[in-house]
Parts: C-alpha cells; structure tokens; sequence
C-alpha cells in the first residue's frame, strides 16, 4: 500500500487563503494545523486570531476561535485558558498587534505565566493597514510612515520580542524561527508543537516568533522576500531558543511527586 | 434569608457570586476598590471561580469577553476613567453578543476629575458608549437592596439578550453601608451552543465581530437593532414616589434619587406637592411612562449629579407634553435633601 507522505491537514479548512503570494501567515496557519493534527488536538484547541492580515483566521482554522480586538488576544485568551484549564488555547499575533498596540497584555500573560501559545508572526511592517512601520521594522527600512527609512532618533529602534521577553519569569519556552527557507519551516513547526506539548503539560506560557515574508508591503518578489529575511532581518532577530524551561520543570514536577 | 450590613460595593460582589459569578477582572480604581478585593478575596475559595488583577481596564474587559466565550458569567468593575479603557471591549462584546456585566462606580470627570460621587457618564453608559450602533442595557440602583437585586438581575437579562449589562452607580452607592437581604438567584439558562469550548468531534464555530461585506454588517446591525427593539418593548423598569397628588416632579436616578427622596419628604411637611419619577433602567429609559404621567401632571424637574444628561432622555419624552426644569450638581458635589428642598421650593414656587 501507498504511504501518505503530503496531505491537505485536517484542521485546515477547503477554503482558499486570502493572503497574498509568498506571504508568510498561510504557511504558519499550515503548519500549525498540520501539528493540531499530529497532536489530535482539533476538538480541545481554541485559537484567538489578532486585526492583522490574520484576522480572518478561523476561515482557514478548522478549530473553535474568536477574533480579539487590536492588540488583546492575550487577554482574552487568558479569560478563556483560566475558564477551560483542559484546553490547548493559542493567540495568534502580528508584531504591530504585540509589540505596539498590544504589548502589555503580551507582556503580562507573559509575566502571569499563563498557560497558553502565542504564535507571533513578526514581518516588520503593518500588513493588513498598508505597510505602515512596526515596531519590529528594521532601522532605514521605508514604510509608508518612514518614507525616508526609519531614523532611530524619531523613530526608536526595533524591538527585539524574544529577547526581552527571555527575561520574564512566567515564560517557559520561547523560540524564534523564520519560514524563510524549508529547513526554517520544519524548525518552525517542531517550535509550535513543543510550544503546545509545553501547554499540555501544564508548564505555563509559550511564544514562538516567526520571520515571516510580506512581498506586498516589501515591495519584493517572494524569493528576495526569503533572501531578505536571511541576509537582515534575521540578522537583527538572531533565530534560537531563547528560553526553554521545560526540562527543568519536568524536573522538578517529577522530584515533588 | 438573613438581613446582613454591607457596603455597596461588597454588596456587588456578593450579589454576582451568588448569581454564579465564576470570573471577574478587574483593575483597581477608586471608589471601586472593595469590589475588586472583594472578589479577590472570595471568588477563587469557589470551586471553577477565577479572579484576575489586570494590567489594565482594556485587558479586563478583554478577559471577561474570553471567559464568556468559554462560557462563564463574568464580571468586570471600574470608575468612570476606567470605565472609558472598557469601551473598545464593551462594543466588541457588544457586537459578538457576549453576556457579561460592567460595574461603573462613578466619580467626578471628566478627565481624572475627583473621587467623588457623580452622574457624569449618563452618555456614555446609556448611548452604547464604545463606537458604533449598539446599546448595552444600563441599570441605575439607588439603594442597598437593589445594589444586590439589580446585579443578580443583570446576569439575567445579559444571558437573555446576550448583551453586555452595566451596573450605572456612584461613589456614595459603593462606599455607604446599607442593610441588604440576598434573594434567591434563578438557575442560569445559556445554551452551550454559544459557547467556545473547543470543538470536540463536531463542527468548529467562531465568533467574531469583523463583517467585511458592508450587506453582512448591516443585516447584523439590524439584526442587533432589532434586539434592541425587543428590550426597548419588554424591559423598562421605575419607580413612582407621592406621584398621585404631585403638582410637580422630580426626576432622578440612584444617589440623587435618593437625595430627591429626602428633599420631597421635608417640602411635604411645608405642604409643596412633589413627587419622584425614578427610572431604574436607564437604558432602556421608560420613556413612554415618563409621558404618560404627563397627562395629569404638568411640572418636571430634573435634578442630577451632571451638567443635564438625562435631561435629554426626559426631553425627549417630555418636550411639548409639560416643562421642564433642571438642576445639576456636577463634578463630585452632593447637596444634602435640606439643600435640595430649598432649590426645588423655588422652582415649584414659580407655578403658575
Ligand atoms: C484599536 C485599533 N487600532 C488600529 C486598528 C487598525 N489595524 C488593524 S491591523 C493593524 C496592524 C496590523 O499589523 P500587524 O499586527 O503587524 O499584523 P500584520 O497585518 O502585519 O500581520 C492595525 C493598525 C484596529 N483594528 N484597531
Ligand atoms: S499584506 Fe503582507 S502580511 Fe498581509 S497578506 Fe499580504 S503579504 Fe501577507
Ligand atoms: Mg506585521
């Protein structure tokens, strides 16, 4: 008999993504239904998709979900996790969404330990609003609100998630990848999953960052999109694991039982 | 059920436990404050019951939207600045038809204003608030007692309607001792059909308040316009005072209610005849039983803890059909009855 090596995910729905060429989120929304899958985890998992070109989200999740107003997701996931304790609860970002409008509910679920999965697709501009500056976009780099480039005099500088959040208590594991490349899309996938087995274990609050191409507001095509994640933006947002608590809170479970 | 003392704002948190209250978020604002530590200190001693101390206002409103989606009654509570951070919540709430109660323990505004009692968010509370075309139902308790009916109550109606509810009071309510007796809360009845609880082996569901095609929205708009229409028909509440033989009344809600009640015994020991009209939902208004007392009585005066906000609700019920006239006390102030007698002789002295 034929092995099944490719496959449509089963929790990603039939309907025909909006987003555009070479955009980064329908390869996120991919994989992350294709290790709902893998985990069988449809039926306990509720997603929290951001306003962001993500917004529409539960057209392509075959999972329960409710849209968050600008920046909130962490909130109100936090509202449904302490409600459904059993539930594998993830809030889905943009990095206007969790670094700007949204960065105390970000920060503070963070801080709070909650039990639930942010998956945090940083592409260093405003999609959905018309590639206004983020403020993950790069120093120099032109948005339609730094037409001349970003000066990190009036602007500031990008601000770098995963390393200031390492450095918050309640986070137990924190990588950042990128779906730039194919080997970074299977490390982005393995990410998420980790990120999900750390819920269901009980170990508290998990982010994975993603690098994530938007050609539109870039103004690339989709494979100098890729090329300019590896040659810049992941030089200013080194990939790793940033924090990984999850072995030593294992650990330390296993020696009070 | 035993007579007990509480604090209004104990008295909230007391009343919504007993409704089967199992989340609250809150963040802390006074004159509120002993209801959030009240909360803090009581819900989580029940089994399934949460209380989050929030980062912020918005964050609460976004938190109690989440555990209503999971399917908890859920209650957040703030002053007036706060309550302004809730209202990108409220109407997103609002629009995805989550239940759920607000408490706005009003001070004085605008801005930071003062910690003292006022009426100033009547706008605010009773024309939907947040953006867009919606209405949350507003009730305005004015003693104790009703402090602990009219929140077991909000639960009620914010499950019937899937709507969120605000409690509309003030800094005296919260912080004045009043005797109280807990009636008997009814069984919660919330379909789990609107409830987010991860799909199991069925279909997925999501809620959302994003209608991109403007003919979805606006059946949605009429859809919730019409809903609206329903609690405008079926769920006005007041109160009627010494109406029958008034020559003039008065009309107030919750604490200044209250002072009118005062002021209204003292001016009938001097023989002025004056009664209250006391809406109690103030969105829905009654409106049409404010008008109809018009028939008999010619003579209103409405006195807040605003600069005139409810006026306009009275206006527009009184306009053409009696005068009106009006006294306000902004900005944290509250005359005593005595002061309040004194302004309205004056007025119903001018009757011809
Ligand atoms: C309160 C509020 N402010 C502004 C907006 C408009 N808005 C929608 S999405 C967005 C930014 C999206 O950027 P990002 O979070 O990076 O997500 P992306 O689209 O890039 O994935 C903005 C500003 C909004 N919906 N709500
Ligand atoms: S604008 Fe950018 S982020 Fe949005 S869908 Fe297009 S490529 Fe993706
Ligand atoms: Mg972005």
């Amino acid at each position: 008999m034929a092995k099944i090596v490719f496959q449509h995910p089963q929790s990603l729905k039939h309907s025909i993504f909006h987003y555009c060429p070479g955009c980064g989120h329908s390869i996120v929304h991919r994989i992350a239904c294709e290790v709902i899958d893998e985990m069988g985890i449809r039926g306990i998992t509720i997603g929290v998709p951001p306003a962001g070109c993500a917004v529409l989200a539960y057209n392509y999740f075959d999972v329960d979900m409710i849209e968050a107003p600008h920046g909130r997701g962490p909130a109100m996931a936090s509202g449904i996790k302490r409600s459904l304790p059993d539930r594998v609860v993830f809030s889905y970002q943009g990095d206007g969404d969790l670094a700007a409008i949204g960065m105390a509910e970000s920060f503070h679920a963070a801080n709070r330990g909650e039990n639930i999965t942010v998956i945090f697709i940083n592409n260093a501009v405003y999609g959905m609003t018309g590639g206004q500056m983020a403020p993950t976009t790069m120093l120099n780099q032109k948005t339609t609100t730094s037409p001349a480039g970003r000066q990190q005099r009036l602007d500031g500088y990008p601000v770098k998630v995963s390393e200031i959040f390492s450095k918050i208590g309640g986070v137990t594991y924190l990588e950042r990848c990128s779906v730039s490349s194919p080997a970074g899309v299977n490390k982005t996938k393995k990410a998420i999953k980790k990120a999900f087995q750390c819920q269901l274990d009980g170990l508290g609050f998990s982010m994975i960052e993603v690098l994530s191409m938007c050609p539109t507001n870039w103004k690339m095509s989709s494979v100098d999109s890729c090329k300019w994640i590896d040659d810049v933006l992941a030089k200013e947002f080194p990939p790793g694991i940033y924090k990984d608590e999850i072995a030593a809170l294992k650990k330390a479970a296993e020696g009070r039982s | 059920m035993n007579k007990v003392l509480m604090s209004g704002n104990n008295i909230i948190g007391e009343a919504a436990i007993r409704a089967g209250c199992r989340f609250y978020a809150g963040y802390p604002i006074t004159p509120q404050n002993e209801l959030t530590e009240y909360m803090a200190e009581h819900i989580r001693s029940i089994e399934g019951g949460v209380f989050i101390q929030s980062e912020s206002e918005i964050a609460a409103i976004n938190m109690i939207a989440g555990a209503s989606a999971a399917g908890l009654r859920v209650m957040t509570s703030s002053s007036s600045p706060g309550i302004s951070l809730k209202q990108e919540g409220i109407s997103s709430m609002a629009a995805c038809e989550l239940p759920g109660l607000i408490v706005n323990i009003m001070r004085g505004g605008p801005g930071l204003g003062n910690i003292r009692p006022a009426q100033g968010d009547y706008f605010q509370a009773t024309r939907g608030g947040g953006h867009g075309d919606y209405r949350t139902i507003v009730l305005g308790p004015a003693t104790g007692q009703e402090l602990a009916d009219l929140t077991m109550d909000a639960f009620d109606l914010a499950d019937q309607y899937r709507t969120p509810v605000m409690i509309l009071a003030d800094g005296m309510m919260g912080q004045m001792m009043e005797p109280v007796i807990f009636k008997k809360p009814n069984p919660r009845n919330y379909p789990e059909k609107f409830m987010l609880r991860g799909a199991g082996s069925g279909k997925s569901k999501f809620i959302r308040g994003l209608l991109l095609d403007p003919i979805d929205s606006e059946g949605h708009n009429w859809k919730l316009a019409r809903k609206y229409a329903v609690i405008a028909q079926h769920e006005t509440r007041h109160e009627e005072y010494l109406i029958s033989d008034a020559e003039m009344v008065i009309v107030a809600y919750g604490t200044a209610a209250r002072i009118a009640k005062g002021a209204i015994k003292r001016l009938r020991d001097h023989g002025l005849k004056v009664g209250l009209f006391r809406p109690i939902t103030l969105w829905p208004f009654p409106e049409l039983k404010l008008r109809s007392l018009s028939s008999r009585v010619k003579n209103f005066l409405v006195f807040e803890m605003s600069t005139g906000q409810m006026l306009e609700d009275v206006r527009l019920a009184l306009q053409g059909y009696a005068n009106i006239d009006f006294h306000g006390r902004p900005g944290g102030a509250v005359p005593t009855p005595a002061e309040l007698a004194n302004v309205v002789a004056k007025f119903y002295n001018k009757i011809d």
